[in-house]
């Protein structure tokens, strides 16, 4: 059943015109910012707009073409970066006051990859600040708007990449995945975002949440241009200790293989997670006997620790980020308000600094990892983190990628669930254990809610089962364009 | 205080010599101008990550060995707390699982002090407080200098098992010597390259338990080091007899006013909040490497110590040994045992004149040295004269022989001397009969004409002896 799956997308399409030398790379450029100037105004994606940089880079771009030279994969494609990936002398906030007008002297190691690929960076997203939450609406500079319905949230933290993409201001984006940063806001925004394996792209240059949950990954439209770009961003990196050192999967090797024969579990624990819409739990269904009808072995399977998930990644995630942030002090870069002492000038710079839900998880971590606490908070969710990897190993042992849903809801109105802290972290319940386990995970479009709004199914696999977990997406891709055709 | 024991272990800190930073390219080298020796990484900037020097793990793996150490494997941990000169806030440390643990130490006396760990991390930024009363809390301003931020460390803790002030500089001492044996620091207390943390408590004579600690902060040589423990072992002792009780906390030293004084109490001790630093990787020794780490090592003072109290016939903790070895003059005590010369006298001249002139070997060459002691032992130079030679061998160089020559001083052997002195007392019989009688002053008379008619050649010592000897045998 491989014929009606999508073989590219429009940034693999653009990529090959700007090669091929039919399209100029920066009437490509031209044509995308455009439409961000158009419509950005009202949905808010982009914190900064590096304009003139993309039309410098698009000119060599094409000279390079010009030359005969290839400019590699994504040649002339524009790019958007979530704001916490370092930029060299571009404005690079994290979404936070604290690092209002910082300009980072250096570049992360995925915009370096991506430059060398022949992207084009088009501008910086929001995010929740320091990544922080699954509206972007804890951004210190306003929130972004879904493409889908403006009043709604885009999801997030990297709501502003899954904007961005949604509205046709840049065929691919890069986010980072914390706790389902990538995928939750590609669920909301009807677009493809991956969370690739732990160590799989290097984190040098990305401003750290939480350390060994962290993983940046790439939105598109299509699942195989997903997999292109992170075919372009992942690697072994040097400056990454945590980068791991084996050439990693070919993401983009086996989007055309179907899944006949694959044997798929769906997780019971996430396909009816505390809180979940029947209409995610309905079009996960649809998502599973799908992939049965493409040939695919099809069961349920118990994953018992995921329902601890969420608690463990509640104690891991604010403990590493309160040692993450302390770095923001108003010693050396960023925000500084003066006091008569240094402690005074600690407390009024990060005060002013930080807004509610960063100073919330700072101080949950630092309560987590306080003398007295750390075995009963910190030590035990490490333990749960141990359990969760136990679980799905025994999974995968007989299943080759699981699904679930990604996001327990569709876009929810703004404001709607920003005073309920525990109700927007039950957003991320269903992608937080692929953080914890270290493995990757997809959300692909599939179907809509009662309003109209698009909803996600996402793909897990084991660690570095990118092939697999690929191929799955596309089958689910071209069954959700099937299913939205009857 | 004869019914008191001290009780003091010491934490001491030593700056890696490696070519780059702990965990950056920058290099590690002291001075520079400010903040010239620094990047995204050693600066904490917002999503720089680090990467281990695997040389400062080869040099903690040394000072492990060296030091009788399980070298195991390890991981990095975040140390927490808020410091201007710290750039991200947090101390990238090792804590419950640290590279090197349970070794031992033998100081020249013999005994062997427990090491408890020695661990990595990385150093800080350097701050001036200007104006106030230099102390970050009174400053008008504070200057921050990340030159030294991301520096290897070692600290290396001892088990409390120092008994005085003098142990605890005998131990640093040792210390530094198998440092700068093991090529892995300059030792330079002064320059801030070995820094020294004391716990200092006392007990009962004779009493099996620990009382409690304090922790001395701040001396920066080992003379400080002395001091500060002897004041603080006698100030907890006279609070104690006073009917008091000492409280654990952390105090500084004040080197002018020569004592110690509070600065935090274990109340108001950080909660370092320490856990496992996500942004590295485990380390863990392959035993191959382990074992080759160790091949290069060369021989450790204690080693070094038994080598040359052997040959010289001395105790390996006499001072003479301890001082050859610590100036690293051994090689010169070998050279001359093997060349059959007498090297007890060696350590002798080593620890003596050598240690006294610059505490090295400057311009003397081997050949010279082992001539210039055979010289001495055939008796061909006095004691004094190849003390002479010997200082002229360590600022010039050259051929003993010749410079003994250029001196005059050659073999004057005890009958020539005996001729000598009998010529000078016939040729003035009267002069001998008034020193006969008692004139001891005429001794000089005699002396002098003794030296003018060996042109110089006569050794005062020996000269005088004789012509005591003639008065004594021609006295009634």
């Amino acid at each position: 059943m491989t014929s009606g799956v999508p073989t590219g997308g429009p940034a693999s399409a653009l990529a090959a015109s700007v090669r091929a030398g039919e399209r100029s790379a920066v009437e490509v450029v031209e044509d995308h910012l455009a439409r961000i100037a158009a419509g950005d105004g009202e949905l808010h994606s982009f914190l900064t707009v590096t304009a003139d940089a993309a039309r410098r880079s698009a000119a060599e771009v094409d000279r390079a073409v010009a030359a005969g030279i290839d400019p590699g994969p994504l040649a002339g494609v524009p790019v958007a970066l979530k704001d916490n990936l370092c930029t060299r002398g571009v404005p690079t906030t994290a979404g936070s006051r604290i690092l209002e007008g910082w300009l980072p002297p250096y570049d992360a190691t995925v915009v370096t990859r991506l430059a060398s690929a022949g992207a084009v960076v088009v501008g910086k997203t929001n995010l929740d600040e320091f990544a922080m939450g699954s509206s972007t609406e804890s951004s210190a500079f306003g929130p972004t708007r879904n493409p889908h319905d403006p009043s709604r949230v885009p999801g997030g933290s990297s709501g502003g990449s899954a904007a961005a993409v949604a509205a046709g201001f840049a065929p691919l984006a890069i986010g980072s995945d914390t706790g389902g940063s990538v995928r939750q806001p590609a669920a909301l925004c009807g677009v493809v975002g991956a969370k690739p394996t732990y160590g799989t792209v290097s984190r040098y240059g990305l401003i750290a949440f939480a350390s060994s949950l962290d993983q940046i990954g790439p939105f598109a439209t299509t699942v195989s241009d997903a997999a292109l770009l992170l075919d372009v961003i992942a690697g072994h990196d040097p400056a990454d200790s945590t980068s791991l050192a084996s050439p990693p999967p070919r993401a983009s090797a086996a989007v055309q293989r179907g899944v006949d024969g694959l044997r798929i579990g769906l997780v019971s624990e996430l396909a009816a997670a505390e809180g979940l819409d029947p209409q995610v739990a309905a079009r996960t269904r649809e998502a599973a006997e799908a992939l049965a009808a493409a040939g695919a072995d099809l069961e349920e399977v118990s994953v018992p620790a995921a329902v601890y998930g969420l608690s463990a990644y509640y104690l891991i995630a604010p403990a590493e980020a309160s040692s993450n942030l302390a770095r923001y002090d108003g010693v050396r870069y960023g925000l500084r308000e003066e006091g008569d002492d240094i402690t005074e000038m600690y407390i009024r710079t990060r005060s002013a600094g930080f807004g509610p839900e960063v100073k919330r998880r700072i101080m949950l971590g630092t309560y987590a990892l306080s003398a007295g606490y750390y075995d009963a908070y910190y030590a035990k969710a490490q333990k749960v983190r141990t359990l969760l990897v136990g679980d799905f190993d025994a999974a995968y042992r007989r299943f080759d990628a699981l699904i679930a849903p990604t996001a327990p809801g569709g876009a929810f109105p703004l404001g709607s669930k920003t005073a309920d802290p525990l109700a927007m972290y039950l957003n991320d319940v269903c992608t937080i254990p692929s953080n914890l386990a270290g493995h990757p995970a997809i959300s692909v479009p599939f179907g809509t809610d009662r309003s109209g709004l698009p909803l996600g199914v996402q793909v897990l696999a084991p660690a570095l089962g990118e092939t697999v977990m690929f191929q799955v997406a596309a089958a689910l891709e071209a069954a959700a364009v099937e299913v939205a055709a009857r | 205080m004869s019914s008191w024991e001290t009780v003091i272990g010491l934490e001491v800190h030593v700056e890696l010599r490696t070519e780059t930073k702990m965990f950056c390219s920058c290099p590690n080298r002291f001075g520079g101008e400010p903040n010239t020796h620094v990047c995204p990484v050693c600066l904490g900037l917002p999503g720089s990550l680090p990467v281990l020097n695997s040389r400062a793990v080869e040099h903690a793996a040394a000072i492990g060995l060296a030091l009788h150490c399980r070298v195991q494997r390890s991981i990095f941990h975040r140390k927490n707390y808020f410091y201007p000169d710290m750039p991200k806030d947090y101390q990238i440390s090792q804590y419950d699982l640290p590279i090197d643990a349970d070794g031992w130490l033998e100081l020249p006396s013999g005994k062997r002090v427990g090491i408890e760990r020695a661990h990595l991390e990385e150093d800080t930024g350097k701050s001036t407080h200007v104006g106030g009363g230099g102390r970050i809390h009174d400053a008008d301003h504070s200057l921050v200098d990340f030159n030294r931020a991301g520096v290897p460390l070692v600290e290396i803790v001892s088990r409390p098992d120092l008994r005085s002030a003098e142990e605890a500089r005998s131990y640093v001492e040792e210390l530094r010597g198998i440092l700068v044996a093991a090529g892995v620091s300059d030792g330079k207390m002064e320059e801030g390259s070995m820094r020294v943390d004391a716990n200092v408590s006392v007990r009962p004579l004779g009493s099996g338990s620990l009382g409690t600690r304090c922790e001395i902060k701040n001396m920066n040589s080992l003379r400080s080091l002395g001091r500060a423990v002897e004041h603080e072992a006698a100030r907890q002792v006279r609070l104690i007899e006073e009917g008091g009780t000492v409280t654990q906390e952390t105090r500084h030293w004040n080197e002018d006013e020569g004592r110690t004084s509070s600065m935090r109490s274990k109340e108001e001790a950080y909660d370092y909040r320490y856990f496992p630093e996500p942004d590295l990787v485990a380390v863990d020794p392959d035993p191959d490497w382990l074992e080759t780490v160790r091949a290069a090592l060369p021989p450790m003072p204690a080693d070094r110590r038994r080598t040359v109290a052997a040959a010289a016939g001395m105790e390996p903790g006499s001072d003479a040994v301890v001082t050859v070895v610590r100036l690293g003059l051994d090689g010169y005590v070998e050279a001359a045992r093997s060349a059959g010369a007498d090297a007890n006298l060696a350590v002798r001249r080593l620890a003596n004149e050598v240690a006294a002139d610059s505490g090295s070997v400057g311009n003397l060459e081997v050949g010279s040295w082992v001539a210039l002691l055979a010289m001495e032992s055939e008796g061909k130079l006095t004691t004094a004269q190849a003390r002479t030679v010997l200082k002229e061998l360590l600022a010039a160089g050259g051929d003993p022989a010749e410079i003994a020559a250029a001196h005059g001083f050659e073999a004057l052997d005890e009958d020539v001397l005996a001729g000598a002195l009998d010529e000078v007392i016939s040729a003035d019989p009267e002069a001998w009969a008034r020193y006969l009688a008692g004139e001891d002053k005429l001794q000089g008379l005699f002396i002098g004409r003794l030296k003018a008619a060996t042109g110089g050649k006569a050794d005062l010592a020996a000269a005088s002896g004789l012509l005591r000897a003639r008065r004594a045998a021609a006295s009634p």
